[in-house]
């Protein structure tokens, strides 16, 4: 639960709809298509038939930038344009930052001819939100930043009683449209739970069109429920892709599918699943403490995951997420022979119950005991909280019942000497 | 209360929402730390019907009662000094109600518990705090604590753990962190290396959270009780530079150490979302590598890792304990709280004797059985109604004949036309507007010695005649010599000898034709040979026959004398009555109400009066 980026095309399609009740000549042409592999062009051409009538702009709709720079826009393209264009990118690898991802989702607008490119965005913060505009928009925004102006809008200003026009730049004979855009923007901003907006750039036609042209968005997915009208309606609520290149194996797919059935939270990333140094840690601020000692003594490269469950998950569900975690670690043994090691670590619980949660992991622990075997694994487990004495006596008694190696740390332990004690052997 | 304080040995709460453990762990809380009065004064619970009603919760091994409102209003009104708020709302409804509380003047500090409220909606709620200069703590949060003081809600756990960190008195430790469950292993933690916590706050992991590590931090600077302040940061956000900030400019002087997790981030591909909603670090000054070098460099006690954090704490503890800047404590033992039954029993280490024993039935295995006979077999075997009355009333598993004979009989009791009193009773006060089960019981109440208890008064002369030996014109005799009544079961105002009643002759062919033995109605018909010789209406009725037949009954079947002696004590021949007779006292409830019948008023020319 947080801020999630949208794609272009759900952003630009949530402002146009809302943007009119503001900014009525925003006259938006509304001209979207998205082609992924999938997409039958005959089918696409027959739903969208200004794809044969307008000059058309294209560019992967993937959540993230500078597509100028990594020559993947076409700009003042025929349909056959478009056709040569996708058959040559999609499907193709890239890397993005330090991620390799592939294409696989284009946007497809009129492509629309204008001189004058502007920039806008809208950021929050504690107690404004904070309007950033610029003249010079489009791929010299970034070296041009000194020129950008900033107008933080405190939260609750009626921003139709605010003079924006005063803080903008001279805008000349386009001032009136320019000013009415952006405070509907705002408007729309503050309406829908956006969390960021960035327009870069925006064109206005010799009509006194305006037309968003790259946008960027991100909402705040917790309001969703505020939304069941908009973006957050039952049967089409509007999707929050991963960032390119970002892919979820079948486990940390099956993990998150628990975690949406229940109250509590089930999380898991997997780094490296040849690693040795396995977590499985309750709570969300205990499982980062885990982590960072695991990396600040040194073993970072050896760490094989990250998660954490917590909010006094159901027995059941803890055996799940146990289940998970010691099927990826047993996958095989260490390739230097040495033992893998399982931290079963947390702090003191407020209210989970620890024998509760600790009855799950002890019988996933059961069913597996020739895989632990196997795969050598080593177990260290530290936790305090309701029930904590029969909790770790069941893992006690678990670990002798099943011959496997099990150290057994109370609240007397520091809660991340387990790392030490495991790793520095 | 200072200004630097959120509440006080005094402090009291009103809960909203009806969090029963919550709640309970609050006041045993107090209990253990000898406070004078329960932190709780009041519960919201919107869902309630009335305007107030009242929770019980222990006190110690003594029960005391919290009065639950429908309304935050009343509740404020009533309880002008309890000026903190714990908002248990879900996260829909926590902004409604967080401004509620925030707009109701005594409320001087409000705890948000709910996780994934709206950002938007959380800075709404700051401002508006800032504009009433009232403090919030959350959202995401489980509160925090005031050691020996007060407890916001669940901070903390157990009591055992409550002890165990000796949070019931208070230390010269000043907490704050963003993670609620990190705060609760700090507590304990800070008990182990110091002589504890004085006050422990957990701020809550979202971006936008209502107060921040350095409002209490500034908090705990100002308070001459604070020695030493401990502050567990985190990865995201800049919240941690205006520590740094206040640090470097003098307004932080006392010792604070501090450690900010997330430093194994950079090893972490992006977009990995840590453990809070607001850590995730989106600049390089957001990091937590950055932060703690920044922190270092002001001189905040800063540990290689989180290892040693506990070590850092002790060391600076030990420093200005010789440095004689810490007072002497004082502490004792904390009052045992009695152990929750429940609880008690689920260890085996209590038992308790019960009030009810119950032979007949059992709902709580995988599938209702009636004494022991499951459902499923009932419905799948087709086994009769009379077969279930069998086994609830008579604990036995009837053979065909006997069940049949029941369900025989409440046919022929099923009803009896409106004008007897039972049916009539279900008709006036069916007219009289009452609900179905005011006019059943209204027929129902009639049922005694002159309507439908001849079927009992049969049969237990007729079982002490026979059981007895007496000759039928013995019987005779004794009943109109010694009881000094009519024969019960005998007689009918309309049919005769010559012009029998069609029922007892069913009850009497489906006898002889179906139960092995009928003593019982043989004598019967013995007796009444001799009583239609002085009368030809003096015979056996429909009511004597259905008892008489009852007792042969019971001795088609396995019951010793005793057991056939209890069916009869126990009112089961009236029970036979009653069941079948509320078939047909129900009809005509149905019927009246079907037909919209008006009051019934009985008419003037029905009554005699005979008083002036």
């Amino acid at each position: 639960m947080a801020q999630k980026s949208i794609n272009e095309y759900s952003a630009k399609k949530l402002i146009a709809e809302e943007l009119v009740k503001y900014f009525p000549e925003f006259n938006y042409h509304g001209k979207l298509a998205v082609i992924t592999p999938e997409t039958k062009w005959e089918e696409l051409v027959k739903e969208n038939p200004w794809l044969k009538t307008d000059k058309l702009a294209a560019k992967p709709d993937q959540l993230f930038g500078k597509r100028g720079k990594a020559n993947l826009l076409l700009l003042d393209a025929s349909l056959a344009d478009l056709k040569s264009f996708i058959k040559e990118k999609m499907g193709k690898e890239m890397v993005v930052g330090e991620t390799k991802g592939t294409l696989n989702r284009f946007l497809v607008e009129p492509f629309i001819p204008h001189d004058k490119e502007f920039y806008v965005s809208i950021t929050s913060d504690r107690e404004n939100d904070i309007i950033h505009f610029s003249l010079e928009g489009g791929i010299f925004v970034e070296e041009n930043w000194d020129k950008v102006s900033h107008i933080p809008i405190p939260i609750g200003t009626d921003i139709n009683a605010f003079n924006l026009a005063e803080k903008l730049p001279d805008l000349g004979e386009l001032g009136d449209v320019v000013v009415s855009f952006v405070k509907g923007l705002l408007q729309v901003y503050i309406d829908q739970d956006f969390a960021f907006m960035e327009i870069n750039p925006f064109a206005v036609t010799e009509d006194k069109l305006v037309v968003p042209l790259d946008l960027k968005a991100r909402l705040d997915d917790t309001a969703s429920f505020k939304h069941s009208d908009t973006w957050g309606n039952y049967d089409n609520p509007i999707k929050f892709p991963v960032s390119f290149g970002q892919k979820f194996s079948k486990e940390e797919e099956y993990i998150r599918s628990i975690d949406e059935q229940t109250g509590s939270s089930l999380k898991l990333t997997i780094l490296n699943r040849d690693q040795r140094i396995w977590t499985m840690v309750a709570g969300g601020g205990a499982s980062v403490v885990y982590a960072d000692t695991i990396v600040d003594l040194g073993f970072g490269a050896e760490l094989a995951n990250y998660g954490e469950y917590s909010g006094n998950p159901s027995r059941e569900h803890t055996e799940l997420y146990a289940q998970t975690l010691i099927d990826l670690m047993t996958e095989k043994p260490d390739p230097k022979g040495r033992p893998k090691i399982l931290l079963i670590g947390g702090g003191i619980a407020n209210f989970t119950d620890v024998k509760a949660t600790f009855t799950g992991i002890v019988s996933a622990l059961r069913k597996s005991v020739d895989k632990l075997k196997k795969a050598n694994v080593k177990i260290y487990v530290r936790r305090g909280g309701p029930n904590e004495k029969e909790g770790l006596k069941l893992m006690k008694d678990v670990g002798e019942e099943m011959g496997i190696p099990i150290e057994v740390y109370d609240r007397y332990t520091p809660m991340t000497r387990i790392v030490p004690l495991a790793l520095k052997e | 209360m200072e200004d630097y304080e959120l509440f006080n040995r005094d402090s009291q709460a009103i809960v909203y929402g009806f969090q029963r453990n919550a709640i309970q762990r609050m006041l045993d809380f107090d209990f253990v730390s000898k406070r004078k009065t329960p932190s709780v004064a009041a519960i919201i619970r919107p869902t309630q019907a009335g305007a107030i009603g009242y929770h019980k919760v222990f006190w110690g091994g003594k029960e005391i009662v919290i009065p639950i409102y429908k309304k935050l209003e009343l509740a404020a009104k009533n309880h002008t000094t309890a000026d903190v708020l714990i908002n248990f709302s879900s996260f829909r409804s926590s902004y409604p109600t967080s401004k509620e509380a925030l707009e109701t003047e005594s409320i001087r500090v409000l705890v948000i518990i709910a996780e994934g409220i709206p950002e938007r909606q959380s800075r709404e709620l700051i401002k508006l705090a800032k504009e009433k200069n009232k403090i919030i703590i959350g959202p995401a949060t489980v509160g925090g604590i005031r050691a020996g003081a007060f407890k916001i809600a669940n901070t903390a756990g157990t009591i055992e753990n409550i002890v165990k960190s000796k949070l019931y008195r208070p230390g010269s430790v000043g907490f704050v962190s963003k993670s609620g469950g990190m705060s609760n292993e700090m507590n304990f933690m800070i008990s182990q290396n110091t002589d504890g916590i004085l006050e422990g706050i957990a701020i809550g992991g979202d971006r936008y959270a209502g107060s921040l590590l350095i409002d209490h931090i500034l908090r705990y600077e100002a308070n001459p009780e604070v020695k030493l302040i401990v502050c567990l940061g985190e990865i995201g956000g800049m919240d941690e530079y205006s520590i740094v900030e206040a640090v470097k400019d003098g307004r932080v002087k006392k010792p604070l150490v501090m450690w900010v997790t997330g430093t194994s981030s950079k090893i972490f591909p992006a977009g990995v979302q840590f453990g809070h909603a607001g850590a995730m670090a989106g600049s390089d000054m957001e990091t937590a590598d950055a932060k703690n070098k920044a922190l270092a460099e002001v001189g905040v006690i800063v540990p290689e890792s989180y290892d040693t954090f506990g070590d850092k704490i002790r060391e600076t503890f030990e420093k200005l304990k010789a440095e004689g800047k810490i007072e002497p404590l004082d502490d004792f033992e904390p009052p045992q709280i009695p152990q929750d039954y429940g609880k008690a029993a689920a260890q085996g280490i209590v038992r308790r004797p019960t009030d009810v024993v119950v032979t007949i039935s059992n709902e709580r295995g995988d599938i209702l059985t009636y004494n022991g006979v499951p459902i499923d077999k009932i419905i799948s075997e087709e086994l009769s109604l009379g077969y279930v009355i069998g086994l609830l009333w008579l604990k036995k598993e009837l053979p065909p004949f006997a069940a049949k004979y029941i369900e025989l009989v409440l046919k022929l009791t099923a009803d009896h036309g409106p004008a007897v009193s039972g049916a009539h009773n279900a008709i006036v006060t069916a007219r009289a507007g009452k609900d179905l089960m005011a006019s059943l019981a209204s027929g129902i109440l009639t049922i005694g010695p002159r309507f439908g208890g001849a079927i009992s008064d049969a049969a237990k002369y007729f079982k002490m005649a026979l059981d007895s030996g007496k000759h039928p014109p013995d019987f005779i005799n004794y009943m109109k010599d010694v009881v000094g009544i009519n024969i019960p079961g005998i007689g009918h105002r309309i049919k005769s000898v010559q012009n029998p009643d069609i029922r007892v002759t069913l009850l009497k062919k489906f006898v002889n034709e179906n139960f092995p033995k009928h003593p019982y109605l043989d004598y019967a018909l013995e007796v009444e040979k001799l009583t239609t010789q002085k009368r030809n209406n003096l015979i056996l009725n429909v009511d004597g026959c259905i008892g008489i037949c009852f007792l042969d009954l019971m001795e088609n079947i396995d019951l010793t004398p005793e057991e056939k002696q209890d069916v009869l004590d126990t009112e089961v021949l009236n029970g036979l009555f009653v069941l079948g007779r509320s078939i047909g006292m129900m009809g005509h409830i149905f019927d009246q109400k079907r037909q919209r019948a008006a009051l019934y008023r009985q008419p003037w020319d029905e009554i005699l009066y005979a008083s002036k």
